[in-house]
């Protein structure tokens, strides 16, 4: 049936004849790149509109519904004023830092956007160590909020940033060890490879009881890492307004306000390859029937199907809970989900041993 | 026992988490429980709460007659200044000359709505309107006198 594959082939054929092979990669390379951000600001859009509105209806009030129908025109709005606004360098700050930060932040969460499969045969980068790579880079956006907070020469800022280190540092445990225990049953590292050997059912259902609590562990703390509600002391509007991004605007806030909703996609497209089978439509071993008639649904469908029900979770968690304090949520990664995170890891390395799951 | 206290505060923590999520679903999924009004285009069919304080009115009946003896209860509860009470002296059918209200003078521009000339008034005889919309382009307009023309205390309020 129709794929996205028969285009990535006609676009690479046309290329190789037409150009050198040298020339045709450095188109294809200019090709995602601009595949790439353009699926960045598609996202931004969407994303902000959809925070906005979901917010709303959580708390029994509209969302926006003045600029264009229903509100769909009110994150262009944004993205214009936010575009002619001032961008304006505190006076003691250090320049090459502080006009890097959001450099930084913005690059590690494009580089991330590589080993995601968003539909059958349609990834940039299959290597053969995807969920390493993945989790390695996402450490290195610690390093942009440290040097934004640093730069701003502003001491709020500084603890703004240093709180948020601290955050993001630890969960990242917790998330790598939750990943690991998915890795263990399917022995591979390569994204294809885990989505392939979810043919035959996802793996929260095959994983039955280390899975659900590898899924519960990984959403908090997937929630955490990327400094959302509840854990959002760091950068809230009434704590230290605004934390490690206080001194930005114009366009350097609006980065980093684009690579907050961008990070939460990836962390959710990673769950969703992990936990629930990235494209694999959803199929129950036995049932061929069943399975042949959700073959029909794209496979594209599916991936932004699971993100954006996974998105949809990490925002109805933002306007359900109370802000937690720095103590607490430290108390809260080092005392309960680490050791749990841990024992789940030898619980699931068990059960793949034995061969207890389906 | 201490592994009995760390594993029923979690069970504890993810039901209380559970039922939090369960109340923000329930407001999510069900639009009818929406509060906010869309104000500009529900002019016609507004409804405002009935302890609503809008500006003050003068009660007058279908006999146009109020209920206002020109005590200045209302003037000396108010913090501001805002009412100011002019009254004169009427002669009564028995002879007898008794203080009535002539202008019940009300500065809109300085009402904070804080009610408490309403609280003051020992024969009820203004209240709290429902209207909120009081932009005027002429500044006189906002003095208002709140005793309709031709019209007297009626019968029984003394």
């Amino acid at each position: 049936m129709y794929s996205f594959e028969n285009i990535t082939n006609s676009i690479h054929s046309g290329l190789v004849r037409t150009l050198s092979p040298t020339v045709a990669l450095l188109c294809e390379f200019a090709i995602v790149g601009l595949c790439a951000i353009t699926l960045f600001a598609l996202l931004g859009l969407v994303l902000v509109l959809m925070e906005r509105k979901v917010s709303a209806y959580m708390q029994i009030r509209r969302g926006p519904n003045r600029v264009g129908p229903a509100g769909m025109f009110q994150t262009v709005a944004d993205t214009l004023k936010l575009a002619v606004k001032e961008g304006l360098t505190p006076d003691g700050a250090d320049k090459f830092l502080f006009n890097l930060a959001p450099f930084v932040v913005m690059i590690v969460a494009m580089m991330i956007l590589a080993p995601i499969a968003f539909a059958r045969g349609f990834q940039i980068w299959d290597m053969n160590i995807g969920v390493l790579y993945v989790s390695a880079v996402s450490s290195v956006s610690v390093i942009g909020i440290l040097m934004a907070g640093w730069a701003s020469n502003n001491k709020y800022s500084l603890l703004g940033a240093m709180r948020s280190g601290a955050q993001i540092l630890s969960y990242e445990l917790s998330a790598g060890l939750s990943i690991l225990s998915i890795i263990v049953l399917t022995g591979s590292l390569q994204i294809s490879d885990i989505i392939a050997s979810q043919q035959n059912g996802w793996w929260i259902f095959k994983g039955h009881i280390p899975a659900v609590i590898s899924f519960v562990i990984f959403i908090i703390a997937v929630t955490a890492e990327t400094n959302r509600a509840p854990f959002d002391l760091a950068e809230a509007e009434s704590e230290l307004t605004a934390g490690f991004h206080t001194e930005y605007s114009g366009m350097k806030f609006a980065l980093f306000f684009l690579a907050e909703y961008v990070n939460v996609f990836i962390v959710c497209a990673i769950g969703a390859t992990l936990f629930f089978g990235g494209w694999m439509p959803l199929h129950v071993s036995g049932w061929q029937g069943f399975n042949h008639v959700m073959d029909y649904i794209p496979s594209s469908l599916w991936f932004f199907g699971k993100t954006f029900l996974l998105i949809f979770l990490i925002m109805w968690f933002r306007w359900t809970f109370p802000r937690l304090r720095i103590d607490q949520l430290l108390n809260l990664e080092w005392k309960y989900l680490l050791p749990i995170s841990m024992f789940n890891l030898l619980l699931m390395t068990l059960v793949a041993i034995m061969g207890w799951h389906f | 026992m201490f592994l009995k206290k760390y594993l029923s505060d979690i069970f504890k923590a993810i039901r209380s988490l559970l039922t939090g999520m369960k109340l923000t679903g329930y407001y999510f999924t069900h639009r009818k429980e929406i509060i906010t009004q869309q104000y500009p285009d529900n002019r016609e069919e507004m409804k405002l709460p009935d302890r609503f304080r809008g500006e003050v009115v003068m009660i007058h009946d279908e006999n146009n007659e109020h209920a206002c003896t020109g005590c200045t209860a209302c003037e000396l509860a108010c913090p501001n200044g805002t009412i100011k009470i002019i009254t004169k002296f009427e002669v009564t059918k028995d002879g007898k000359k008794k203080k009535a209200l002539d202008d019940f003078i009300y500065h809109l521009e300085l009402c904070t709505m804080c009610n408490l000339c309403i609280e003051a008034c020992p024969t009820d005889a203004i209240k709290m309107a429902q209207n909120f919309e009081h932009s005027v382009y002429d500044r006189s307009k906002l003095t208002k006198k709140l005793n309709n023309p031709g019209s007297k205390i009626r019968e029984g309020v003394e």
